[in-house]
């Protein structure tokens, strides 16, 4: 008597074609079913609602604290003018300059703090003896927060960009560096048994056990550390840029126009979660397994 | 073992495993909890013997010795006459002549399945990876598992997961296989039908099994031969020849000569398992 056969699969044997296209329909289907669920219009209301909020308090009701605030009316007509009062609109050149420095100085220190802290982190989550050295003195330094490292980044570090990357380095790096090692450590030992009883050495249990298991850690980590780096950059930025949307929130207050300031705050809260979103789509392409797996439970 | 496959070429059975005197103490705030005393017994090359004892009793730790997981406190394992861990040599080196198939299983969950299957061959270099993919896809059609290969495992059901962790062990055309309650976590219905295609691999492949259950049915449906074990620490209690005829199907859990195994036998078991109970005894 055989075992099983199991021809009724559905998958077996068909055209890469016909894969794809069911692909495309199921996307196009997902979109029209979330257009016509309550999902989108109950996310416009909410947003509806904050700024329904903002005008209201400072333009319409002017109640006591929130009236000397930018109103929502001054703000939208000053970002979309050609010729902006404060100087800074989506027509202005400088504009795209301030978020291009930004950028800019956001992908050098979090590329840094990603290859350091994901290195750093695999070492000290395998190796038992790397983290007995490393991690106490890594335990005090995590602590000290970015803005403390500024006199220090200023006196090590010539020019102006690098103690401002170097400022917004370093939040990010110590969260993908734990991050990374606790993911090492959540790989259930079963792995590490079953290769070592399949013959594989330690290099080959590294490519192929410690690097994808801890993935998933790995990439919260990185999700973790993008907003982190925006959120130390825009302070350094306010100490020692000349350009850079935290130096155009910073100049805003100082100059009186607020404004600027408002539409600076924005612009990064937008930045921000693109540069969040793109991590979170690399994490989906490179974890396909676990997006399946998931997409399955649910 | 009986009924070989006709296409399978005679060959010398290996790994025959021989347990002599083993002790397993491990140290605790309490001076010491014994977790094996004094078990000996042997396991027949190219026959499945089955361990059977109730959770918590030991048989695991038997296991992890044989695979190189833990070291004995004291004792000797041979594998075809060859020292495996001894006086000497406290704990064996794992390796793929002796490969387990775990209990919640250990299929790489971000491998596909056949990624997972060509592990052993690729990562010990013993074959071309290309081969070791044919084999592979030929090996799993065997087993009734074809068009799975290129999904992940947690997109597949867990009886055809425990299936392909199977067909991954025998790529390496081990000597021993370890099964730790592979079933354990399986429906019946999915259980009895994982039991005929175990079956149907043992006759073709002729490897040695080594597998721990609970279910003393189970034990006597698969085995050649069982071992029952008392609660911990553990040692065997009764050792019986299972002498039903291959190849078995699921009809042969009703025969006469079934249920006079099962008479002979589980009072034993019984009597361990309401220790195990009244003692709280923790699954390992």
């Amino acid at each position: 008597m055989e075992a099983p056969a199991d021809h009724g699969h559905p998958r077996a044997g068909a055209p890469h074609s016909a894969i794809r296209r069911v692909r495309l329909e199921l996307a196009v289907y997902r979109a029209l079913d979330w257009l016509a669920s309550p999902r989108p219009y109950l996310m416009l209301l909410g947003f509806a609602l904050f700024l329904g909020f903002w005008w209201l308090s400072v333009e319409v009701w002017r109640l006591p604290r929130f009236s000397g605030m930018p109103g929502l009316t001054t703000i939208v007509r000053e970002w979309l003018s050609p010729e902006p009062e404060f100087g800074l609109s989506l027509f202005t050149p400088d504009y795209y300059l301030h978020i291009l420095t930004s950028l800019q100085r956001v992908i050098i220190a979090f590329g840094l703090a990603t290859l350091l802290g994901v290195s750093l982190g695999l070492v000290m989550g395998w190796s038992d003896a790397a983290r007995e050295y490393i991690f106490p003195g890594f335990e005090i330094l995590r602590p000290i927060p970015a803005l403390a490292w500024v006199p220090l980044a200023i006196l090590m570090f010539t020019g102006t960009e690098a103690p401002v990357i170097f400022v917004t380095f370093l939040p990010a790096f110590f969260a993908t560096t734990l991050n990374t090692m606790l993911g090492v450590r959540s790989i259930d030992t079963q792995y590490f048994r079953a290769a070592a009883c399949l013959g594989a050495s330690q290099g080959y249990v590294f490519r192929h056990i410690v690097l994808p298991g801890a993935m998933p850690f790995i990439f919260t980590g990185l999700e973790i550390s993008m907003g982190l780096s925006w959120f130390s950059l825009v302070a350094g930025e306010m100490i020692s840029g000349e350009y850079g949307l935290g130096y155009v929130i910073y100049t805003g207050y100082t100059m009186i126009s607020y404004p600027t300031t408002v539409i600076g705050m924005i612009t990064l809260g937008v930045v921000g979660y693109l540069s969040s979103a793109v991590i979170r789509l690399i994490g989906k392409l490179l974890m396909r397994w676990r997006a399946r797996e998931l997409g399955l439970e649910g | 073992m009986g009924a070989p496959a006709d296409n399978q070429p005679c060959r010398s059975l290996r790994g025959a495993i021989r347990i002599e005197d083993a002790v397993k103490i491990y140290e605790n705030d309490d001076g010491g909890l014994v977790a094996v005393d004094h078990c000996s017994f042997n396991c027949a090359a190219g026959e499945i013997t089955m361990v059977v004892g109730p959770s918590g009793c030991g048989k695991t730790t038997l296991l992890n010795a044989i695979a190189g997981f833990h070291s004995l406190t004291s004792g000797t394992i041979y594998l075809d006459d060859e020292l495996l861990c001894g006086p000497e040599k406290l704990q064996a080196k794992p390796g793929p002549d002796r490969i387990v198939v775990f209990q919640n299983g250990a299929l790489f969950p971000w491998k596909t399945n056949i990624e997972n299957v060509v592990f052993g061959p690729v990562a010990q270099g013993a074959m071309l990876p290309a081969d070791a993919r044919d084999k592979a896809r030929s090996m799993l059609a065997g087993a009734g598992l074809a068009g799975i290969e290129d999904e992940y495992p947690g997109q597949i059901s867990s009886g055809m997961r425990r299936r392909v962790e199977i067909v991954r062990a025998l790529i390496n055309d081990p000597k021993v296989l370890l099964l730790d309650e592979p079933y354990r976590a399986l429906d019946a219905l999915t259980k009895s039908v994982m039991h005929e295609a175990l079956l149907q691999t043992c006759y073709r492949s002729r490897v040695t099994v080594f597998f721990i259950t609970h279910d003393l049915e189970e034990a006597i449906f698969l085995g050649d031969q069982i071992e029952i074990m008392t609660s911990r620490p553990c040692r065997t209690k009764k050792r019986l020849k299972v002498d039903l005829p291959h190849p078995r199907d699921h009809t042969i859990v009703t025969s006469r000569r079934f249920r006079e195994l099962m008479d002979e036998t589980i009072d034993a078991v019984h009597e361990e398992a309401a220790k195990a109970f009244r003692l709280g005894e923790r699954e390992g």
